[in-house]
């Protein structure tokens, strides 16, 4: 079970809000990812998961009771840090032991956890390291062995790929993914990187200033993103959003259009632009086109090769049914 | 990485400075070593001559050699023991936020500036004397017998002196060293479900365990020659109850102007230092390995 509600949770530092109050369901069993641009409040908010942060105001409810008070190590959850936060002076094994050191668990019963651990994250070989002798995604996987020993109710990781470099990431993000459609534990996953959040979440929580912009599945909020910052923070590349004449043609404020949902073509179309920079992926290629009139450039996405280079003129058609217009509040129109 | 002729120029413009310090220790490590095998008193110039080995017979069978060898160990031993307890409890103290604590850093800093001769004389004349000191006046405020600290506990008085000196010292290497310790790994512990202690126990001490060395590597060296603090307060009485090897020596040489007597212990000073330093390094100089 691990069935975590928070209830008009807030947080303040001071007479600063950084987290005005704010409601949200994480089901058991479910993959949540809190994503935002940095300094939106999304680790805070993990950490008032934690218990590590005291809440200024609200209830935080973990399997239905109430947790508010309850101190960090009695909530029943364990968290991976940024850093890994492992313990240097002691062995892979001693570092994996600590929690049910700390719980008074015996000692057979430890090293049964940390065999069965060791071994489904690749660790066996290394159980007599010390955390220095270490490559990251080593570090990271001890890291997540000390959480699940534990066997929470619920985890909790703090951006942890940001310290891999960008292979191990991938490799990582698949890992973590196969350990939770394994154990089907709860995870609370955050992260400022929307491809995780996309590629692993069950539920993103969009996350700006504190406030929930919108909950959602990653499509529905692909789909249907229900205000421009979520439109322009969801997907990649980022969505085209435009304003002025161009929107007022669909009676909107702003509109916006994914760079895969514009067909090009090299004699006609709805905008006349030039090519700028362009991006070769080898199975996608993305246009950087300046469109007379358009404040900013767009990006548009052409499958495989094209012929068109810098300078180039293009004709761009935007695909109707994929336009997603906003109102003057940024909100989105039906 | 450096090639062939990078490394002997290195070689040549270093030399200046090498054998520069290995003049400044062989003279006169050397001239000591030859003056101990000398009959070479003061009170009695130019009659110098050889004696083999008599000025280190005559210093080992001291009786005051032994006492002399205790006091310096208990000396270390009690600095040490005072300082890296109180050393580790004060920074933990400073490492909390509260209000002035630039100030108070400052303050706690203060004694280490202060010189051995003056801190030893207004401990002596202003807290430990038995008749106007701060001691003496609470004693007598408590309707207690003032107690003279330096005739009835001479040792204890100058370990808890030298302590309040070196005590700045290994506040301030601990306290950095309490900075330096990763906040998310307290809270890992936190989360693992540590109490404070055990977070203290496991975590911390072990991160301190490096600092811890260095305080006692370089105490230790400077301790092994406490020197001023007894001159100017016990003047190593009474008796020999508070006499140490340093002391010993320059009793020997220039109170007995027995200059080949003080220049063997002087070398037997050395050898002992050495052993310590040996045994030092073998228990705790393999913390300092990353």
């Amino acid at each position: 079970m691990g069935r975590i509600t928070l209830d008009k949770v807030s947080k303040a530092f001071g007479d600063v809000e950084v987290i005005p109050p704010l409601d949200l369901t994480i089901e058991d069993g479910e993959f949540v990812v809190f994503v935002g641009p940095s300094g939106c409040g999304k680790s805070t908010l993990l950490r008032l998961i934690a218990g590590l942060e005291d809440v200024s105001g609200g209830e935080i409810r973990i399997n239905g009771q109430d947790a508010t008070q309850t101190p960090p190590a009695k909530r029943g959850l364990a968290m991976v840090f940024q850093s890994y936060a492992l313990y240097p002076h002691m062995s892979v094994r001693k570092n994996i032991a600590f929690p049910m050191r700390m719980a008074g668990m015996p000692k057979d019963e430890q090293d049964r956890r940390i065999e069965a651990a060791a071994k489904a994250l690749n660790l066996t070989d290394y159980l007599d390291r010390r955390p220095g002798q270490l490559s990251g995604g080593q570090r990271q996987r001890v890291a997540i062995g000390r959480a699940i020993v534990r066997e929470p109710d619920a985890f909790l990781f703090d951006e942890p790929l940001s310290n891999l470099d960008a292979a191990l990431r991938v490799g990582m993000r698949l890992e973590i993914s196969e350990l939770h459609k394994r154990l089907t534990t709860t995870m609370v996953y955050v992260t400022h990187d929307q491809v995780e959040a996309m590629t692993m979440a069950d539920k993103i929580v969009v996350l700006q200033a504190g406030r929930i912009e919108q909950v959602g599945s990653p499509m529905e909020l692909y789909r249907s993103p229900r205000n421009v910052f979520v439109a322009g923070f969801i997907g990649s590349p980022k969505m085209n959003l435009l304003t002025g004449p161009e929107a007022d043609k669909h009676s909107a404020t702003t509109i916006g259009i994914r760079p895969e949902h514009i067909a090009i073509s090299s004699d006609a179309g709805a905008w006349k632009g030039t090519v700028g920079v362009s991006e070769h992926l080898g199975s996608d290629t993305f246009f950087h086109v300046t469109v007379e009139g358009f404040h900013d450039p767009l990006t548009v996405r052409a499958s495989g090769e094209v012929a068109l280079y810098y300078g180039d003129t293009i004709y761009l058609t935007p695909d109707l049914a994929h336009l997603h217009r906003f109102d003057a509040q940024g909100l989105r129109i039906a | 990485m450096a090639t062939k002729h990078s490394r002997a120029s290195a070689r040549i413009m270093i030399s200046p400075a090498v054998i520069l310090l290995l003049g400044w220790m062989l003279i006169p490590l050397s001239m000591t070593l030859y003056f101990s095998f000398l009959r070479y008193n003061l009170l009695m110039p130019g009659m110098e001559e050889f004696t083999g080995l008599t000025n280190y017979k005559y210093f080992l069978t001291d009786p005051a050699f032994f006492a002399a060898l205790t006091n310096t160990i208990l000396l270390v031993c009690g600095v040490l023991l005072v300082t890296v307890i109180g050393g580790v409890f004060l920074a933990l103290l400073l490492d909390q936020p509260f209000f002035g604590q630039g100030i108070v850093r400052i303050l706690v800093i203060a004694p280490f500036f202060v010189m051995p001769t003056v801190s030893a004389l207004v401990w002596k004349n202003m807290f430990m004397n038995p008749v106007n000191g701060l001691f003496a006046h609470l004693f007598k405020f408590f309707g207690l017998e003032p107690f003279d600290f330096l005739a009835q506990a001479p040792l204890a008085s100058i370990i808890g002196i030298v302590s309040w000196q070196w005590l700045p010292f290994a506040t301030l290497i601990l306290l950095t060293a309490f900075q330096s310790l990763d906040q998310e790994q307290l809270e890992a512990s936190e989360m693992d479900g540590a109490p404070w202690i055990k977070r203290f126990w496991f975590i911390m001490l072990p991160h301190l365990s490096r600092a811890i060395t260095v305080v006692i590597l370089i105490q230790t060296i400077f301790l092994l020659s406490v020197f001023a603090e007894i001159l100017v307060t016990t003047n190593g009485g009474p008796g020999t109850a508070s006499t140490n090897l340093t002391y010993l020596i320059y009793m020997q040489s220039l109170l007995q102007f027995d200059v080949g007597g003080g220049s063997a212990g002087g070398v037997v000073a050395i050898i002992l230092a050495n052993i310590v330093a040996i045994f030092l390094m073998r228990m705790i100089g393999k913390n300092l390995d990353a």
